[in-house]
């Protein structure tokens, strides 16, 4: 009686994460096959970004890569992996590592300038089966990524003072809450929150905050709220479930990020991905500069499920939503069955078992 | 132990059904291009009988859910000669049209509109999907067909003419040109050799049937790619070859060249007669179908009868450039006057396809918003049109479906 239990028990629990049957009808030639430039990246990057290749190669995905390997102590991303990208238009990469102090500046953010890709997205959320400390969670943070802190303006203005630049721009404000307030109206969100500081930073951020309040007078529907960023820390670890969409600049968009990916299972599960007019490059969501320390490349037992899942907003971007359900699915059934899982997740699974599961569980 | 699982096992039961019959939007990782929430403008064209109601309903729901299109309305008649100049070039400039039925005369001269447009856009792919809706009784379960029909040629290739009073032949005419102008002008050959030859006479017609290689190519690889994209198992050949081993064997021979290429779908062929039984008898075995013009008709209306009936089913055409959503089967039927004049149309199809039209444009998350809203609305139940055996108008089914709107 309680062996038959168990089984209609392990029945009802896997038809929680059923793939849903979507109406849709393709153009005559969607089919036809991607071409999407991977940078595989340092550290863990290779690990992960094979992980993608298997399961891509596995679900006999419409896509295929081309390869380019990219250091972080290259001074420059190579002419031809740029020209490849726009080319493809898409690119899926692992994270480059980027020197602290020294002279060379980080490869992950030089791409996203020479690309424009002004808005980097990380989506946030509880995934069913993996026990946190925080219930519902459901944040979207949407970055701004080409200036602020990161515009890399320092200079020495007497030995032993260093000045260092934040620009906050009208241009770049604006489309950063233009692009956040179009993201809520096209995924039926609810609210936008713009995160600041401008109670000190009264010119920089409150330029930031004039813009978004701009934006959301063209949406009636949505609502706007703003939120100094450092009570907003507080709010993300006390009540997370009080915020939907967030807009941030970019230094605190990067703790933002982090914090909330930190709340709802960890950097290693959080799917994301940077885009601009022209391009979009995915990668793991939030720190996704991390390559992980050396002794995890040399046990293997990087996390895959963060560029699992962005490969998934991929295909999505991609306009091949099937494959992309098909993935999330087999993913999320991966995570709820709680077997197979790596050490950030608290088990003992190496990369190469979480994408044989994976592999397993495709329909 | 035993008895304790039992009762954690009815809750979790009760749970589940709970949960699925307030079927849940899924939260969809998604990163749009900036710029994608621009509005788009769709043609619309309401069309004869039930047509304006149920295009009405599209609009109303449209405007509820804030959505990023907008529609450009003509009106056009069965009884037009052409369709007008005006709305070819608006459905050519928006590329997505959204339609009701247009009134087809019986007999008479007048060619049908809704298959002149199919012919002057090249909508080449009819494309119906039947399925079981959750909480809909129906006779048969586990129905999840979609029946993917060639639109341009087959019998409907207009080509008729009077042999002798009283007579009808159906001749098929088998070319295998690849180059669709060459045909048009071997077709218009055709015609003119019968008609001008000594051999008939009035009281006797002929219909020409035409299947080409570059059709059944094109449609077979536009079913075969659809199922590829959206992860079914196995596609269906309907034929006939055993009597018309010539025309229907052309399609058949185009199908098993395409389906070399796809060699993770299974592909296999079914004689329509045993086709048409075995969708009443065992539906479950069917996934995608691929037909010529014709049994497509009949196979996309026996497969939406089954699944709960030509009101509820979504379809539309497509073309490589262009697509028509309409009702999916039987689209051409403009239903009874008893129904428009009492208000009672099923408006469930057409929003059906409308969501389907939304993911067309790349709006997934209203599209999903609008499929889970139609779906909540039916599995509740307590408001039906007549044709799913309740007795609600059509404005009060539109009234619910945009107060279950998330």
């Amino acid at each position: 009686m309680s062996r038959r239990s168990l089984t209609l028990l392990e029945n009802l629990a896997n038809s929680r994460t059923q793939t849903r049957s979507v109406t849709y009808m393709p153009r005559p030639g969607d089919g036809a096959p991607r071409a999407v430039t991977l940078i595989p990246g340092d550290g863990i990057g290779p690990l992960v970004t094979n992980a993608v290749e298997q399961v891509m190669e596995a679900m006999h995905a419409p896509i295929y890569f081309e390869k380019y390997d990219v250091q972080g102590e290259m001074s420059r991303v190579p002419a031809e992996v740029m020209e490849s990208i726009r080319k493809n238009k898409v690119c899926l990469k692992g994270g480059l590592k980027t020197p602290v102090g020294g002279g060379v500046s980080s490869l992950n953010v030089q791409l996203r300038k020479e690309l424009d890709l002004f808005a980097s997205l990380v989506n946030c959320f509880n995934l069913p089966g993996l026990p946190t400390r925080h219930e519902n969670v459901d944040i979207v943070v949407i970055r701004e990524n080409t200036e602020g802190e990161y515009a890399g303006l320092e200079h020495e203005v007497v030995p032993g003072v260093v000045e260092s630049l934040k620009v906050i721009t009208k241009f770049c404000s604006e489309r950063i809450a233009k692009y956040a307030f179009e993201y809520a109206y096209l995924n039926n969100r609810k609210k936008v929150t713009a995160v600041h500081k401008a109670n000190i930073m009264k010119l920089a951020d409150g330029l930031f905050l004039e813009s978004c309040r701009e934006v959301a007078k063209k949406y009636p529907g949505i609502t706007y709220n703003e939120i100094i960023v450092d009570n907003c820390c507080m709010q993300l670890v006390a009540k997370p479930e009080q915020f939907d969409v967030m807009v941030t600049p970019n230094l605190y968009g990067n703790l933002v990020a982090n914090t909330a990916a930190g709340i709802a299972g960890g950097t290693g599960v959080m799917p994301g991905g940077n885009v601009g007019a022209d391009h979009a490059v995915f990668e793991q969501g939030a720190s996704a500069g991390n390559v992980g320390k050396d002794s995890i490349v040399r046990k293997n037992k990087a996390n895959p499920v963060a560029l699992l899942l962005s490969s998934a907003m991929m295909l999505r971007h991609l306009q091949f939503p099937s494959f992309a359900d098909r993935l999330e699915t087999a993913v999320k059934r991966v995570i709820s069955e709680g077997k197979c899982r790596t050490k950030d997740l608290g088990g003992q699974s190496t990369t190469q078992e979480v994408v044989d599961a994976v592999i397993a569980k495709l329909e």
